[in-house]
């Protein structure tokens, strides 16, 4: 509680204590311009990481309920052996359905790579089977081998070695993300500890008059506390509004371009740019808090 | 209220000060005087604990000053009004706000009146330039200034060091007076001066005690003029 009660102390301010420290221009908007610079940054990180992890998810859970079976046999065994694997699918618990992909579909699927023209009919192009599961989905290990006896051309493919690369890319890329979100907090800890240091030493004169007239060391850094932890929460909160600008601007998400699209906030995760500016003041409570007290000590 | 008790102080290894016993007393009043350089403002500067004794002990309002924390050193300097030959200000403040300031450090500024203050500007002749800001003031102003801010806390005890060095004899008595009045409420006043004329008269209203450095010694009080 005591903690909080400084703070407001130091939202609310002293009009004396702060006319004690000069005005410091240059410093002043240096330290404001990092804050909404470095404030700006996080929102776009935030951003990205969590429309990375949106979209892996997304591809983790279409990719999850599913599996594919594809039947590579010469051409009089094809019919025979794809009906004995719906047969098998029929009968396996944790299959909700199964079907076979049409020649149309499959062709759809290849356009991408081979164009339009491709004469499906004269390749020797495996049959694929769509399952979808259910529950917690069948005995992989099981049906791999009815399917090895009933058709020894199937091959089931339920997608793991595709999933897995895509649950650990997301997972890095939050890692990813978190990681320079607090590195860049890091870095404006710093500046903010190095603008306050140098304006405590640029006010040397100020300090040796108020030391003088009995002030305590908690007075002569509250003003310089509530100086820069106000400056940072407007830069911070001005960085913020403009990053939260120019994610709102980015264009939605489409399934054409889901790779450079959808970079934004969904749901509760609009609230998140918000939590920025306090959070940055919060750090340059502390940071200049220190900053002070140890020049303080210094110079005393 | 401040006790020096074989105190020395040394420069780098050059004797400034050495074997140094003093007490001050409330009510008292010291003139400090001797020649350039002899250490004045030095003994001054220890008896707020602006500087430490390199040996000796130095009590200042009962407490041994090498065991005060930071704050106990500002609790301190609130109860001594110090004025320095190179008065130092805040220079983005007025004159008004500057004198002032003390009690804005100390939390107490509900117990002055502004007419108090314009009193107490008025009494060192500053009224007219209570908006001026420090840089625009003469040496004599600036000492008035300081002066003024080193009393408005009604301190119990005023170290000076040359008030009235850059004053006309006029002003000079004005400032005193204002001391002596002080004094005479019980404030204890050490004033380091080279301003003979100025001791004798004080000594005229209050029983002043003179003090003299000389070769990094403190003659005995009671030499008086």
């Amino acid at each position: 509680m005591k903690i909080f009660r400084v703070i407001l102390e130091v939202l609310s301010g002293d009009s004396n204590a702060d006319r004690v420290v000069p005005p410091s221009g240059f410093t002043a908007r240096l330290t404001t311009f990092s804050a909404a610079a470095m404030a700006f940054l996080i929102v776009f990180v935030l951003a990205l990481s969590l429309a990375m992890g949106r979209l892996a998810a997304q591809w983790t859970l279409e990719l999850a309920n599913t599996s594919t079976i594809r039947i590579s046999a010469p051409e009089s065994q094809m019919v025979p052996q794809s009906e004995a694997v719906l047969e098998v699918l029929r009968t396996t618990p944790g299959i909700a359905s199964a079907r076979v992909i049409s020649d149309a579909e499959q062709r759809k699927l290849l356009e991408p790579w081979f164009g339009p023209d491709l004469p499906i009919d004269n390749l020797p192009i495996p049959r694929l089977i769509e399952v979808l599961e259910e529950g917690s989905g069948p005995d992989f290990f099981g049906l791999k081998l009815r399917l090895s006896a009933e058709a020894p051309g199937a091959v089931l493919d339920d997608h793991t070695r595709w999933r897995r690369p895509l649950v650990i890319a997301a997972t890095q890329l939050r890692i990813l993300g978190l990681v320079s979100i607090l590195l860049i907090m890091g870095s404006m800890a710093a500046m903010i500890t190095l603008a306050a240091q140098s304006a405590l030493a640029a006010n040397g004169q100020v300090i040796d008059v108020l030391r003088l007239l009995g002030a305590r060391d908690v007075y002569i850094a509250r003003a310089f506390v509530r100086r820069f932890t106000l400056r940072a929460m407007f830069g911070a909160g001005a960085g913020t509004v403009l990053a939260m600008i120019g994610v709102l601007v980015m264009p939605d998400a489409t399934e054409e371009g889901m790779f450079l699209m959808g970079l934004g906030f969904q749901g509760w995760h609009w609230i998140l740019p918000f939590l920025i500016p306090p959070l940055v003041a919060f750090m340059a409570f502390w940071a200049t808090r220190w900053a002070a007290f140890r020049t303080l000590a210094r110079v005393g | 209220m401040i006790e020096l008790k074989n105190v020395s102080f040394n420069y780098g290894g050059w004797d400034v000060l050495s074997e140094i016993n003093l007490q001050l007393r409330r009510g008292s009043f010291h003139f400090l005087t001797g020649p350039s350089g002899s250490g004045k403002t030095t003994l001054l500067n220890l008896c707020y604990q602006g500087l430490l004794p390199t040996t000796g002990m130095v009590r200042i309002f009962e407490q041994d000053v090498c065991e005060m924390t930071r704050d106990d050193i500002a609790k301190m300097r609130c109860r001594i009004g110090v004025v320095h030959q190179n008065c130092q200000f805040l220079d983005h403040l007025n004159v008004r706000e500057n004198i002032r300031l003390p009690l804005v450090v100390s939390g107490c500024e509900d117990e002055i009146t502004l007419s108090n203050l314009d009193d107490l500007l008025a009494w060192v002749g500053l009224a007219e330039r209570a908006d001026a800001l420090p840089a625009e003031l003469s040496g004599g102003e600036r000492q008035r200034a300081a002066l003024a801010r080193a009393t408005i806390m009604s301190p119990d005890l005023i170290l000076a060091d040359e008030p009235t060095g850059n004053v006309d004899w006029e002003m000079a008595q004005r400032l005193m007076a204002l001391l002596v009045e002080l004094n005479k409420m019980g404030k204890a006043i050490l004033i380091a001066t080279h301003d003979l004329n100025l001791i004798r008269t004080v000594k005229s209203e209050v029983p002043a005690r003179v003090l003299r450095i000389n070769n990094t010694k403190l003659q005995m009080p009671g030499a008086d003029l």
